[in-house]
C-alpha cells in the first residue's frame, strides 16, 4: 500500500501520528512529569516547568534520617526472603505437580491462584489480626509470609512449566548410569530448570517490591517499606520525595521485565497454566 | 512411598501456606461479617448499607466502566495490531502500548496524581498548546482520575492477551472476508472479536477482580467521599478498629467479584452444551 504507487498513502500518517502521539502522551506524561519532580527544588502554580532543578531531595532522602535507606534495605531483605521461601515451597511442588502422578492435579494448580482470584484487602485485615494475635504482626516474617501467599502462584506455576519443558529421558539416562534419583534432580534437572526458575524468582521479587496492600496492614508502621514511604510523602504533600521512592520502585520492574524475556523461554512459557 | 504419596507431600507445604495465610482469613472474614459482639447478626450489613449504600454504587459503576473502556481499547490495540498493513505503525504501537504494565499501583497513583491536578502536566500541556485557557482548566482528581489510572494500568494486560489471541486466529477467514469486500472495521467486530471472546473475558474477569482490590489508587487519587469499598474498609479498620463493618464490606466486594466470575462461567458453559 505505500510507497510511490499510492501517493495517497503517505496521508495515513496524519490521522496515526495524532493517535500514537496523543498515547504517547498519555503514557509518558505522567512518568516525564514524575522525573522532572525528583529533580524540582522549586516548582509552583501557574508554571510549566520547575523554576529551579537540583539534587537537594535526593540528599535529604539518602540522609541517614532520611527514611528511605531504611526502607529500601526493608523492602530488598523482605524481597530476598520472599524469593527464597517461595523457591523452597515451589521447586518440591512445582517439580511433583510436573513429573508425578498427583490425584486432583489441576485443583491443586488452581488453588494456587485463589490468592489472586478474590479481593484480597479484608483477607490482609483479617490476617493482621491472626498475626496481632501470635506476634507477627509489625514484623519482617509477618510481612514475608504475606507476601508469599501472594507471589507463590507465580512461583509454583512458572516453576511446573519449568520441570515439564525437561526432557525425561535426560532424567532417564543419568538413572541408568547408576545417580540416585536426589543426585539425578541436583546434577541434571535443577540446572535445566534454573532458567524458568529463575524468571520465576523474578516475578515473585518485583510483586513483593511492589505490594503496599499487605505490607499497610500487616508492616507498618513498624516495619517501613518503600510503597509505604511512598504512600506517606505523597499523602503529606512532599512530591519530590514521593517521585524518588516512585522511581525507585519503577527501575527494578522495568529492568527485571527486559531481562525476564532471556529466561522465559517461549517452551517454558506455552506450558504455564498447564 | 509411593509415588502418589510422595507427590502429595512435596506439594503440600505450598498448599498449607496457601491454606493457612489465605483461606483461613477469608473465611474469618466471611463469619466475621455476621458477628455483632460476639453473637450472630445482620448489624453490621445493617450499618454498612445505612452508611455506605453510596459507595458501593460507586465502586460498581467506575469498576464496571473501567473495564468497559479497558475492553474496548483492548480490542482497538490488538485489532490494529492484527489487521493493520503498515509494519512500522504496528511496530511503534507495538513498541508503545506496554509501558504501563509492570508500573506498580502505588506508583500509577503517585505520578498520574502529579499529571491530572488542576495546576498538573496534562492541563499545563494543553494551556499552552493554546486548546484551552488557564481559567477552564480543572482537576481530573476524583471518580475520572480512578478511572483513568485503571485504564492507564490495566489496558496493556489485557491488549496483549487478546493481541496473543488475535495473532492465533487462522488468517484464512480474515483475507477471505477483506477480499469479499468487507471493512476492517466489520472484519474486527464480526470475526476476529467472537474468535478471542474467551480470552478476552478471562482479562476482563481478572481486571475486575484486580481492581475491586486495590486501595492505593483511591486513597491516594480520590481522598474525598464518595469512594471505593477498598478506602472504606482500610478506614473503617484503621479509626475505628470495626473490623465487623469491614468485614461486611468485604464480604460485599466478594459477592462483587464473584458474580462476575458467575456469569463468565455460564457463558462458556452454555457455549459448551
Amino acid at each position: 500500500m505505500t510507497g510511490p504507487r499510492n501517493p495517497l498513502a503517505a496521508l495515513w500518517w496524519v490521522p496515526r501520528g495524532i493517535i500514537f502521539g496523543l498515547m504517547a502522551f498519555f503514557i509518558f506524561g505522567p512518568l516525564f512529569n514524575m522525573l522532572l519532580w525528583t529533580v524540582a527544588e522549586k516548582w509552583y502554580f501557574p508554571y510549566s516547568f520547575p523554576l529551579e532543578y537540583g539534587f537537594s531531595s535526593w540528599a535529604k532522602v539518602f540522609a541517614p534520617r532520611g527514611g528511605a535507606v531504611e526502607s529500601l534495605v526493608n523492602s530488598l531483605i523482605v524481597a530476598l526472603l520472599t524469593v527464597v521461601v517461595s523457591l523452597a515451597l515451589a521447586i518440591p511442588a512445582g517439580y511433583a505437580l510436573a513429573r508425578l502422578k498427583l490425584p486432583l492435579r489441576s485443583v491443586i494448580l488452581l488453588a494456587f491462584l485463589i490468592p489472586q482470584a478474590f479481593p484480597n484487602l479484608t483477607v490482609y485485615v483479617n490476617i493482621a489480626r491472626i498475626f496481632y494475635e501470635i506476634g507477627l504482626n509489625g514484623t519482617i516474617p509477618g510481612v514475608v509470609l504475606v507476601h508469599v501467599s501472594h507471589g507463590l502462584v507465580y512461583a509454583v506455576w512458572i516453576a511446573t512449566a519449568a520441570f515439564s519443558a525437561i526432557d525425561v529421558e535426560l532424567e532417564q539416562a543419568a538413572r541408568n548410569i547408576g545417580a540416585g534419583p536426589l543426585r539425578t534432580f541436583r546434577d541434571v534437572t535443577l540446572p535445566l530448570a534454573a532458567p524458568g526458575l529463575m524468571a520465576s524468582a523474578i516475578f515473585v521479587f518485583l510483586e513483593s517490591l511492589d505490594e503496599f496492600t499487605g505490607s499497610y496492614f500487616v508492616g507498618a508502621p513498624d516495619v517501613n517499606m518503600l510503597p509505604l514511604l511512598l504512600y506517606t510523602a505523597g499523602a503529606g504533600g512532599n512530591y519530590q520525595i514521593a517521585s524518588i521512592t516512585a522511581l525507585l520502585l519503577l527501575v527494578p520492574s522495568l529492568v527485571f521485565m527486559l531481562m525476564v524475556e532471556r529466561f522465559l523461554k517461549a517452551d517454558v512459557l506455552s506450558r504455564v497454566g498447564h | 512411598m509411593s509415588r502418589r504419596l510422595l507427590g502429595l507431600a512435596l506439594v503440600f507445604p505450598a498448599l498449607a501456606v496457601i491454606a493457612s495465610l489465605f483461606i483461613l482469613p477469608l473465611i474469618m472474614s466471611a463469619v466475621g461479617a455476621f458477628q455483632v459482639e460476639g453473637a450472630f447478626g445482620w448489624g453490621n450489613f445493617i450499618k454498612t448499607f445505612d452508611l455506605y449504600t453510596k459507595d458501593i454504587l460507586f465502586t460498581v459503576v467506575i469498576i464496571v466502566l473501567s473495564t468497559v473502556l479497558i475492553g474496548i481499547a483492548s480490542i482497538a490495540i490488538g485489532g490494529y495490531l492484527t489487521l493493520g498493513e503498515h509494519p512500522v505503525a504496528v511496530a511503534i504501537l507495538r513498541w508503545l502500548y506496554r509501558w504501563p504494565m509492570f508500573i506498580p499501583f502505588i506508583v500509577v497513583g503517585q505520578i498520574l496524581r502529579t499529571f491530572l491536578a488542576k495546576n498538573g502536566m496534562m492541563n499545563n500541556t494543553f494551556v499552552s498548546l493554546g486548546l484551552m485557557t488557564p481559567l477552564d482548566a480543572q482537576s481530573f482528581l476524583d471518580w475520572r482520575g480512578i478511572v483513568i489510572a485503571f485504564v492507564w494500568k490495566q489496558t496493556p494486560f489485557v491488549a496483549l492477551l487478546v493481541a496473543g489471541a488475535m495473532a492465533s486466529i487462522n488468517r484464512d477467514t480474515i483475507e477471505a472476508a477483506r477480499n469479499l469486500g468487507a471493512s476492517k472495521l466489520r472484519v474486527l467486530l464480526e470475526i476476529v472479536v467472537p474468535q478471542v471472546a474467551v480470552t478476552l473475558t478471562v482479562g476482563l474477569i481478572l481486571s475486575f477482580v484486580t481492581m475491586m482490590s486495590v486501595l492505593s489508587v483511591p486513597l491516594m487519587i480520590n481522598a474525598q467521599s464518595p469512594t471505593m469499598l477498598t478506602a472504606d474498609i482500610a478506614f473503617r479498620v484503621n479509626s475505628y478498629g470495626d473490623y465487623g463493618v469491614a468485614n461486611a464490606l468485604g464480604l460485599i466486594s466478594l459477592v462483587l467479584a464473584s458474580s462476575v466470575a458467575w456469569i463468565y462461567l455460564r457463558i462458556s458453559l452454555k457455549e459448551r452444551a
